[in-house]
């Protein structure tokens, strides 16, 4: 437990100092986002009709791009040998990482996200569903691209291959994730998608790590 | 199975029944499409148009089972080390995408004429299109490596996530098809299908089958015998020196 909330601290630590790395994810998406009013046209309609999908699929973006250095910077520093070393279960050390990935990166996304419901002009409601449903699925997505970085890091490829390996796996968080904001906004309801995604959340949060950990036991080998 | 771990006895067996999955697999092939192009009456509805489902369906079905053998073979290299897994999924990868691809594109020309649209994002093309991307992320990792073993393994690993994750796709996919898109798609699975245009389907499938077997034999062979030249060179190398 000690060695746990150590890791966790020092990864944290890192971040923060190093400030630039996790402001990353969220200016990557915000830039992305202000593209598209300049490539569909500044319409309020459309943006409200694309809106939803727009953040969803920016957030896997996002997510997914900035987990590459993940496990690559540990594998090249060193850190990685001593984590393997340190009596700490890979499985451990992969749920620690994924949090304070998340951390970093989804709760970024998930505290802003009203600025940009602010921006896209969706309906009031959204104030409080994006960042709800953005709180339940992006700690999945960051599971799931936890798996594919800790795959890739002794790889001659990087980014690309990691959103190839990774965004196939992470389209039912955003096909429930659409519907759950789209039911509260539009007051249908969105209790199932919710729960469909809390069950995804603790289904990977159950098993990702098994398949990180053999990723990095074999990037130790 | 653990008798056909060691490549030189897996080696003479397949030399061995090659000639006769080959031949068979033709054999198969023109009398499937004979019994398809020619003996199955036209459909009362799409007239001569569902003939390519004598292509399309067996590559659909074979899409999915390479997969499936896929992730099978990636469990017995994780738990057994099983050394032809490894090398079995390197072998099958490309020809499941071909399979895959196939199966959009004669969908796709299938399509044109029933639907009048080249694609529709129906569920089963969107999920055959992730499962295409599937396989080329499976086989992009397997090449990424400077080292072939840790290709192999970490390919392993990203086909057991993904048949795991598979079935949670398709399930995602047909939801989300059926809230955006609510029964004004062309059903495939219409009426049950006449015997006279059932059995060349069966033979279609089954002689794509051994066609895939022997892709798959031709392809481990032709790695194993990769793998014969890398060691002899260096050796030759070391004993150069």
């Amino acid at each position: 437990m000690r060695a746990a909330l150590a890791l966790l601290g020092h990864e944290l630590r890192l971040a923060f100092r190093a400030g630039g790395e996790m402001a990353q994810g969220l200016i990557f998406f915000l830039l992305a986002l202000s593209l598209f009013p300049l490539g569909v046209g500044p319409g309020p309609v459309i943006l409200e009709r694309i809106g939803v999908g727009l953040i969803w699929v920016l957030a896997l973006f996002s997510v997914t791009l900035t987990l590459e250095r993940l496990y690559a910077a540990d594998a090249r520093d060193g850190t990685l040998d001593l984590l393997g070393v340190s009596g700490l279960a890979f499985e451990w050390v992969a749920l620690i990482k994924a949090l304070a990935h998340w951390l970093t990166s989804g709760l970024v996304l998930v505290a802003f996200s009203p600025l940009v419901v602010l921006l896209l002009g969706l309906p009031s409601e959204a104030f409080l569903a994006v960042p709800v449903v953005l709180l339940i699925g992006t700690p999945t997505l960051t599971l799931i691209g936890g798996i594919g970085a800790a795959l890739l890091v002794h790889s001659r490829r990087g980014g690309l291959l990691l959103a190839l390996i990774v965004l196939p796996l992470q389209i039912p968080v955003l096909i429930f994730g659409v519907s759950a904001i789209e039911g509260w906004v539009s007051g249908l309801g969105a209790s199932g998608q919710l729960m469909i995604l809390g069950a995804f959340l603790l289904g990977t949060a159950a098993l990702a790590p098994f398949a990180t950990a053999a990723a990095l036991r074999l990037a130790l080998e | 199975m653990h008798r056909y771990a060691n490549p030189l006895r897996f080696q003479r067996l397949a030399d061995a029944a090659f000639p006769y999955i080959l031949t068979l697999a033709v054999v198969l092939t023109v009398v499937g499409l004979w019994g398809g192009l020619v003996m199955a009456p036209p459909d009362y509805q799409q007239g001569d148009a569902f003939r390519i489902m004598y292509v399309h369906v067996p590559t659909a079905w074979l899409a999915l089972f390479v997969y499936l053998t896929l992730a099978i073979a990636a469990v017995s290299s994780i738990v057994w080390r099983h050394p032809l897994a490894e090398i079995y999924g390197r072998a099958a990868a490309p020809a499941g995408a071909v399979f895959c691809f196939l199966a959009l594109v004669t969908g796709a020309i299938w399509g044109k004429p029933m639907w009048g649209t080249w694609w529709v994002w129906d569920a089963r093309l969107t999920s055959m299109l992730i499962l295409f991307f599937l396989y080329l992320g499976y086989s992009a990792l397997y090449d990424a490596f400077d080292d072939p073993a840790r290709g192999a393994k970490a390919a392993a690993i990203v086909a057991l996530v993904g048949s795991v994750n598979l079935p949670i796709i398709k399930f995602s996919v047909d939801w989300w098809n059926t809230l955006h898109q609510p029964a004004s798609v062309f059903r495939l699975d219409g009426p049950t299908i006449h015997y006279s245009m059932l059995w060349p389907l069966l033979v279609m499938a089954v002689a794509m089958k051994l066609y895939f077997l022997a892709v798959v034999i031709l392809r481990t062979r032709a790695a194993l015998t990769e793998r014969k030249i890398t060691n002899l060179r260096l050796t030759a190398e070391t004993a150069g020196e």
